[in-house]
């Protein structure tokens, strides 16, 4: 206590100048923006189909990733089952148009919809629960959603559904449709990184924050703790369920699973951890380093089979020496890179 | 003067243990309330039962007027009441503002990021973190740790601030400084209430103290009542009579 002030008036005086907010720099959410943007105009430069194939599901990985990161990095809680949001998103979105002959545009809001409304209600369920047993839980939901699917005759149970290709006659025919569909894609990751530097700065975000480093003292500071973490988990989940609907329209089939494989959740939270949970850039470039290592991997002949062990012997190298991740490293050690990299 | 605090007939049981036992007092606003006892009198319990970590199996806790018996930790924070934790409790992986700011922006106020933000290095300033605002907390020392728990509850700007044993673990120095930080802060208008193990310091500071032994309320009054009170001094060192009749023999 080395400048003592005991004379102070009633009540706290509000400065004169505006202090810097935290995290608050153009270059928090320029440099996800400018990456985000960077891979998904690579394919249009190259004019290659392959190219926007494999960016496709590059952007596909970021979404989940940035999205995931609302919830696992900034709030602190693992949801292993995140897949369940993408494959809800993507049966009630491919349900509308294959089966009610609703446009593109009203199942990617359905799906969007549908996966903020799961969330929700998951939310007031079982974000009460903490630690492991949070993520023991979410694997649960993400089973239980695929079962209740798998015997749901409207989304054809076992089987799924798929599509009649004249459907995509009125987006230009199915070329066109490819090109339509990967430029959506391309603007909701840009909404996802938008939206993740929204909330990690604000005075929302702040009380996630505080919810991950310390529940109960962010209860006894006023952060109503119920509501905040199940509207991260909402927020953590709709655009997960727009990307499931617009890939599985894409793709014109949509199957049990397909719509649920457990490894992709396991994968988004190798990204987040990889490339630093609770900062924005970090799940991007998670996600990308990620997708090449699999691309890598896919293409190598002696290697092919083992991506998911690699994955695996991944993260746990990740939480042994750099469990902050990349981003999180670099501003460790580097302070001074604090301001702009977040 | 207007009661800003009434606690009736609380009782905490954690299975057969009773950790507060029939506890009532009030406070009034303005005042500084020492709570004092032996390690284990349930002190700390008290302060959870007060701030709506626990809710008491039996009696009522009025606050501005409102019973807030039951009521969730975040609610109590919201309606004016903040408080510090024996065991600190930083948020390791921010930065002291961010911390301090968390009490501006989620406490009695509810102030938006940049009024918070504001708010939260006059506090710091007031406290003499502003030098490590930009640090992550978990680096902090015990010291300037304690402070934090401090700044946090300030910067929330309540009516009554609970204070759990700010002074433990710092040097006479220290002590001093704290001491006048404390009397500081009830001049800005805030009530306290300070659970304290360093003697001379809460007799100097409290207007009114009293004091727990088994969960039980045994004394209140002034310091000066307090020091000279016999069960107080029978809890602290056991029977005051015994040293004389050991040496009369009997």
């Amino acid at each position: 206590m080395s400048q003592r002030k005991p004379s102070l008036p009633p009540a706290f005086r509000l400065a004169d100048f505006r202090p810097a907010l935290p995290g608050r720099h153009w270059a928090n959410w320029a440099l996800p923006l400018l990456v985000v943007l960077g891979l998904g105009i690579f394919p249009l430069l190259t004019g290659k189909d392959v190219h926007r194939e494999t960016m496709f599901t590059l952007l596909r990985a970021v979404v989940m990733a940035v999205s995931l990161n609302i919830i696992l990095g900034y709030t602190g809680y693992v949801s292993f089952g995140h897949v369940v949001f993408f494959g809800l998103g993507g049966y009630v979105g491919f349900y509308l148009v294959a089966v009610q002959g609703r446009t593109l545009w009203e199942a990617l809001l359905a799906g969007g919809l549908a996966a903020g409304l799961l969330a929700w209600l998951i939310g007031i369920g079982i974000l009460r629960l903490r630690g492991a047993y949070f993520a023991l839980v979410t694997i649960g939901v993400n089973e239980a959603v695929k079962a209740f699917i798998q015997n749901f005759d409207p989304f054809g149970g076992p089987l799924g559904l798929t599509m009649n290709f004249s459907v995509y006659q009125a987006y230009g025919g199915p070329r066109a449709m490819l090109q339509m569909t990967y430029y959506i894609l391309v603007a909701l990751a840009v909404a996802a990184v938008l939206l993740a530097y929204a909330v990690r700065t604000s005075k929302f975000g702040l009380g996630l924050l505080s919810i991950r480093e310390d529940e109960d003292a962010a209860e006894v500071m006023g952060v109503v703790t119920p509501l905040a973490k199940t509207w991260a988990f909402v927020l953590s989940a709709i655009l997960p369920g727009m990307v499931g609907a617009l890939f599985f329209f894409r793709n014109g089939s949509v199957e049990p699973h397909e719509a649920f494989p457990l490894h992709l959740s396991i994968e988004a939270i190798v990204m987040v951890m990889l490339g630093g949970q609770g900062t924005v850039l970090g799940p991007v470039l998670g996600a990308a380093g990620y997708q090449a290592m699999r691309a890598f991997l896919l293409t190598n002949r002696y290697l092919k089979d083992i991506q998911l062990t690699v994955s695996g012997a991944l993260l746990l190298l990740i939480v042994l020496f750099i469990p902050a991740g990349l981003i999180g490293w670099l501003r460790r050690r580097f302070p001074a890179s604090r301001r702009v990299l977040l | 003067m207007t009661v800003l605090l009434r606690v009736e007939h609380v009782t905490k049981r954690f299975g057969g243990l009773v950790a507060v036992n029939d506890v009532s007092f009030e406070l009034h606003e303005g005042e500084i309330l020492g709570l004092i006892g032996p390690n284990g009198a349930g002190k700390t319990t008290l302060f959870n039962c007060i701030n709506g970590v626990y809710t008491p199996e039996e009696g009522h806790i009025y606050f501005q007027g409102q019973d807030i018996t039951g009521w969730k930790p975040y609610d109590v924070a919201r309606f004016g009441m903040a408080r510090t934790h024996q065991i600190v409790r930083p948020l390791a992986d921010l930065t002291v503002r961010e911390n301090v700011m968390v009490g501006a922006a989620f406490g009695a106020k509810g102030l938006g990021l940049l009024d918070a933000a504001m708010v939260a290095d006059e506090v710091m300033e007031f406290l003499g973190l502003a030098e490590r605002a930009d640090m992550l907390a978990g680096s902090l020392n015990v010291a300037q740790k304690k402070r934090l728990e401090l700044a946090r509850a300030l910067a929330a700007q309540p009516k009554l601030l609970l204070l759990d044993e700010v002074l433990a673990g710092l040097n006479p120095a220290e002590i001093a400084e704290m001491v006048e930080t404390v009397k500081a802060i009830r001049r800005r208008g805030i009530t306290i209430i300070m659970i304290e193990h360093v003697m001379h310091a809460i007799m100097n500071v409290s207007d009114r103290i009293i004091v727990l032994d088994f969960g039980q309320l045994i004394a209140e009054g002034t310091p000066q009542e307090i020091a000279n009170h016999p069960k107080v001094i029978e809890a602290y060192l056991g029977d005051p009579k015994l040293a004389e009749r050991l040496m009369s023999g009997e």
